[in-house]
């Protein structure tokens, strides 16, 4: 092995397209994703089958997608991970006593809760499909909207020509992000005191009572959504509803569920899960020839943005994301309206409507959100919205929208398959305020 | 209830001395002409840390929205749910904000967009932690 295990070249300048003006994007149609694969889904790993952990995952997803594209490992030459999943592992200071490790290569963290592209190199190896021609090696994202951004950004530069990339949730038991003592330091002591947690989920909910002050509307308009991602979850084969709790959830379990921050409940949150996915992106050019049909990158954008003050707003993040959708379009050379598969983040689902009307998607605008969850959103219909059932049909992936979009744009979806044109989608992930987005088309920009 | 209690650091020890003193002394902005909070080492607006200075506000505001928390991760607070958290925008510049439980107003109770004060609850000997009571 020619590697040294060791972050390679991660220097790619300016990739994160955060300005605004920026045009269309310069490798716009010149890359494209030519696989993908993903691994089995547990609620967590049970601490006992070694076949099971995220690290084994991880590598089932690499092989997966190695697989599914027609190269051979060693045709591999650029591998990218999120080593930390942005947090949402266990920390030591959440597990309390230490772990007790195993052999090698579990005598550490990395394989266990998280997975570095040294961890996943040297188990290729083992699996008897090593990587042996790697000059990119990158650890350096913290979300797979960063992860696909980079992997097009790279290949389009010629930083590497086939880059694989994996991302995955690793999920061991024990409740995570407890915060104990009495005393709160750095970021938390403005938040903490008053009972406000790190999560995602409070920040959200505010701004969520903010959109249905402005606009109207309750939470109780958003059990439609909830209840057509649950059930566009159950037909997806590996998700983990249609895999461990095969139930479609009605408008009274919606309605009487347990609230963890009012208005956001147990039903409106995503089940973290052990799973790992992963994809390949080539240059359009050697992707012509190869096994599956390519689907073009036209554009990504990241977004980093601060609020003034303790917490955004509902005005902070509509400007987010319409900053979001106008780069992400200006760079495809797309507009409103030429978006077929939109798989917007749902992992809480107190958000998902913010998204949704800066895309603007089947003309849906500022305010509009619940009239639209109101109508026909089925994968069957007219407006198939979130066709992948997203982390909450298929539990917290984060990678759900992205499986599914290139398998509508393959045509390869069963019954989540959308009645409409599927020849561009657009996904991506996190939070309004730090995201990356993606935009795929099967048809080349004349 | 039995809040966290903020450790201060070299950067915003002014602002927790000053709520000790029961007041509510924010990070302002001279070049910008803006009130900052929570307390940062640059201007959230123009990026710089030259012209960070402190001024005292008079501690009114208004609820945004109020949220009940059931279940928290806080496990200090665990044996106050359900409580209120609520987004407060202070009158003098309703682009800073704060959180509250609103000291007094049960859970579930909380009147929707109404007028608060600043409070400063003793959390331990001497050490004070700032809230907004509802007054209007």
């Amino acid at each position: 092995m020619a590697t040294d295990l060791k972050t390679i070249n991660p220097k790619t300048e300016g990739w994160p397209r955060l300005k605004d003006g920026l045009g269309l994007w310069e490798h716009r149609g010149k890359v494209a994703i030519v696989g993908y694969g993903y691994s089995d889904l547990d609620r967590r790993w049970d601490g006992v089958t070694m076949e099971k952990t995220y690290g084994a995952y991880a590598i089932e997803a690499l092989q997966n997608a190695i697989a599914d594209s027609g190269l051979r490992p060693d045709e591999i030459d650029g591998l990218m991970v999120c080593p930390d999943n942005a947090g949402d592992t266990w920390r030591a200071e959440d597990r309390g006593a230490p772990r007790p490790f195993f052999d090698a290569p579990y005598d550490s963290e990395d394989g266990l809760s998280h997975v570095t592209c040294d961890w996943l190199i040297k188990g290729m190896e083992r699996a008897g499909t090593p990587l042996t021609n790697l000059t990119y090696i990158d650890n350096e994202s913290s979300s797979i909207g960063q992860l696909t951004g980079k992997a097009a950004q790279v290949v389009g530069n010629g930083q590497a020509k086939n880059v694989l990339m994996m991302y995955g949730m690793g999920n061991v038991p024990g409740r995570y992000h407890l915060e104990e003592g009495d005393y709160s330091r750095g970021g938390r002591k403005w938040s903490a005191p008053w009972g406000w947690m790190t999560s995602a989920m409070m920040q959200h909910a505010f701004v969520f009572l903010q959109y249905c002050t402005k606009y109207g509307g309750s939470h109780d308009d958003l059990a439609p959504f909830v209840i057509n991602q649950r059930r566009n979850g159950l037909l997806t084969p590996w998700g983990y509803y249609a895999k461990h709790e095969q139930y479609q959830i009605t408008l009274e379990d919606y309605l009487t569920q347990r609230y963890i921050a009012w208005p956001c409940g147990l039903l409106d949150s995503d089940r973290p899960v052990n799973h790992a996915m992963a994809m390949l992106f080539t240059t359009s050019d050697r992707a012509k020839d190869m096994k599956q049909k390519p689907i073009y990158v036209l554009s990504h954008v990241q977004v980093s943005q601060q609020s003034r003050s303790t917490m955004a707003t509902l005005e902070d993040h509509e400007g987010f994301t319409d900053n979001l959708v106008e780069r992400l379009y200006e760079a495809a050379g797309v507009t409103y309206g030429d978006l077929d598969v939109f798989n917007p983040y749902d992992g809480f689902a107190t958000f998902t409507q913010t998204y949704l009307e800066a895309f603007q998607w089947h003309g849906v605008k500022r305010g509009d959100a619940f009239a639209f969850y109101a109508g026909d959103i089925t994968v069957e219909g007219p407006h198939p919205f979130n066709s992948s059932g997203g982390n909450l049909g298929c539990g917290r992936t984060r990678t759900a929208m992205y499986t599914d979009s290139i398998e509508q744009l393959r045509g390869i979806a069963g019954p989540r398959q959308i009645k409409l044109k599927a020849e561009t989608a657009a996904m991506g992930q996190v939070t309004p305020g730090g995201n990356g987005h993606i935009y795929l088309s099967t048809v080349l920009p004349s | 209830m039995p809040k966290t209690i903020p450790v201060a650091d070299e950067l915003d020890t002014p602002f927790w001395d000053a709520v000790n003193e029961k007041r509510l002394l924010l990070q302002y902005c001279t070049s910008c002409n803006k009130l900052q909070y929570p307390i940062r080492p640059r201007c959230w607006a123009c990026g710089s840390s030259d012209h960070l200075d402190w001024r005292e506000v008079e501690g009114k505001g208004h609820i945004l929205e109020t949220m009940v928390v059931h279940d928290t991760r806080v496990v200090r607070r665990k044996g106050d749910v359900p409580f209120n958290v609520s987004v407060i925008a202070l009158d003098e510049d309703p682009g800073i904000n704060f959180l509250s439980n609103l000291p007094g107003t049960p859970a579930e109770n909380a009147p929707a967009h109404v007028a608060v004060e600043v409070v400063f609850e003793e959390q331990a000997p001497g050490k004070f932690i700032h809230d907004w009571r509802v007054i209007g």
